[in-house]
């Protein structure tokens, strides 16, 4: 048991535990919405959108919430603007606008290199540097998502599963859409500290991908994914103390090794479910005229 | 019906989606208790026309009115569905409750609804699966059940038999005509001109624009499917039944023309 307790003795290490065990579970909460709606890449362009706003904020010695969560903010409306009029497809619109974002943080770090040390820190991540105060946003913002998931379930649920349909049965799809691209963003600004750039992708996919693996049932998805990315977070945690190697990494290698596990146990079955995340609703508006 | 009984009317409604129109000069009206088939080959418009009447599709001309306050339910193609989607039958059924209570799970009464519109579409005690572990009658129902939920007043259905068995269409049909006789207007599309075209009491035939409209003998005839489908057609009667023929399929193997007795013109709109 000394495994476990050993490293709480650490503050640093105590505020990166909560941290990384929240941050978990709320990509694997959000990520189920965006696994489902085939936007998996979306988490990973919106981190490197976000990291042209970071690199902007760090530069005029904005504060890093505000300056990097606007730019996201912006990133992810245009994103699902340019996608809900179909003007192009969702990944080409994610390709675009994310990778100019990405692209203008690195021209800026061409520019200003004295701005590459925070910005390193948000495109790796760094755990064990987390203050309380990031503790504080980050249980703030799980909560709120937990509580936006909570309240809108029913309607999330319809606009995720058939947009159309939902619309006609008076749900406001757009403003859903511009709900779950505000807690998507707000989600990775605040893990992004921790989980880095690179690395949040793949805690706001493995999750629901496992999950759905598991069940057939939306609800016991969203709360699987759920512990799932709490469970990777906290164990990769304290794997990391031990091996002594990078946290984002471990937690991000902690999912991936039950992913193959799920993978291995589920047999055809899982995979067969998880197959189907690679065909999201997403049918033409001129579908059968 | 007075126009003041109608549901929804369309006047000259033209849709576009690029350059040319896929829906132009289209009048429509339905009453509360019509049910009505659109006819035509793909492509001449019939989903387009659905989603007017619904007012997912903004016309660059003409009119859409809608009796306020209507409730519609929609059933969507099956194609466009997402099967894959980790939703049972219960869930996806319960979707179109998104008004009132606001907990993600059901209440009591409603549980007892769904299963009561299950039961009463004859899938009861399928809540439970999921969605893709159904037959094709079976998932057409559950997005029937869906719309059934909202208690609508109009129905609109999109090729609710297509990729369904012989058995199942016959039971789809049976279910919107007793729906229909209870007081529920339906408006469908179908490619399905002998399964289901011909048994309904009213049709509304497109090709871009409306070529004919009235009962299946007034719609069903040579001349109209001509205008509608652009190739001569062959009708025959059976049993006191409109039975459309592509005169294709009626070349023998040695090249010789079927004999069949085919409708005349002259013979329609009786």
């Amino acid at each position: 048991m000394s495994w476990l307790t050993e490293p709480l003795q650490f503050a640093f290490f105590r505020h990166g535990l909560m941290v990384a065990t929240m941050a978990g579970a709320l990509c694997g909460l959000i990520g189920v919405y965006v696994t489902l709606r085939g936007m998996s890449y979306i988490g990973h362009g919106l981190s490197h959108a976000i990291f042209g706003g970071a690199a902007a904020s760090a530069l005029i010695s904005f504060n890093f919430y505000i300056g990097a969560g606007l730019w996201g903010m912006a990133s992810a409306l245009a994103i699902g603007r340019v996608t809900r009029r179909r003007l192009i497809g969702s990944d080409a619109a994610i390709g675009v606008i994310t990778t100019a974002s990405f692209a203008f943080g690195i021209a800026l770090l061409g520019l200003y290199g004295q701005v590459r040390k925070s910005v390193d820190a948000a495109i790796f991540g760094s755990v064990l540097g987390v203050t309380v105060a990031d503790v504080w946003v980050v249980a703030g913002v799980t909560l709120a998502a937990g509580v936006v998931v909570f309240a809108f379930y029913r309607k999330l649920l319809f606009t995720t599963f058939d947009p159309e349909v939902a619309g006609v049965s008076g749900v406001n799809t757009e403003r859903m859409d511009a709900l779950l691209m505000l807690l998507l963003s707000v989600s990775i600004l605040a893990t992004m500290k921790v989980l880095g750039v690179v690395l949040i992708a793949a805690i706001l996919v493995i999750p629901p991908v496992v999950a759905r693996m598991l069940t057939n049932s939306f609800a016991r998805m969203l709360w699987l994914s759920t512990l799932i990315g709490a469970a990777c977070g906290f164990v990769g945690m304290i794997l990391s103390y031990h091996l002594d190697v990078s946290s984002g990494a471990t937690i991000v290698l902690v999912g991936a090794a039950l992913f193959a596990v799920v993978f291995a146990l589920t047999g055809p079955r899982g995979r067969g479910r998880a197959a189907g995340l690679d065909h999201p609703h997403d049918a033409p508006a001129v579908a059968g005229r | 019906m007075s126009a003041g009984e109608a549901l929804v009317r369309l006047e000259g409604v033209t849709c576009a989606y690029g350059a040319g129109p896929v829906l132009a000069g289209a009048d429509l009206e339905i009453g509360p208790r019509d049910f009505t088939g659109i006819v035509g080959p793909s492509g001449s418009g019939k989903t387009t026309l659905l989603r007017a009447v619904l007012g997912t599709v903004t016309p660059v001309a003409g009119t859409v009115w809608r009796r306020p306050g209507l409730r519609v339910g929609y059933v969507p193609q099956v194609e466009t569905v997402n099967w894959s989607f980790p939703v049972t039958v219960a869930e996806a059924v319960l979707m179109s409750r998104t008004t009132g209570r606001r907990l993600p799970w059901p209440s009591a009464a409603e549980r007892a609804e769904v299963a009561s519109v299950l039961d009463r579409l004859g899938i009861g005690g399928l809540g439970g699966r999921h969605i893709r572990e159904l037959s094709g009658g079976q998932q057409q129902r559950v997005f029937l059940a869906r719309a059934l939920l909202r208690r609508p007043q109009l129905l609109l259905l999109d090729e609710p038999t297509s990729g369904v068995d012989v058995r199942a269409r016959h039971d789809i049909l049976r279910l919107l005509t007793e729906l229909n006789a209870g007081g529920l207007a339906v408006l469908l599309t179908t490619h399905d001109l002998n399964g289901m075209a011909a048994h309904l009491p009213h049709l509304v035939s497109l090709n871009t624009s409306v070529t004919g409209r009235g009962t299946p003998r007034q719609v069903l005839t040579p001349e109209v499917l001509e205008r509608t489908y652009g190739a001569p057609m062959e009708v025959l009667e059976h049993g006191g039944m409109r039975v459309v023929v592509d005169p294709a399929v009626l070349v023998t193997p040695t090249g010789a023309r079927a004999p069949i007795s085919a409708t005349s013109s002259g013979r329609d709109g009786r």
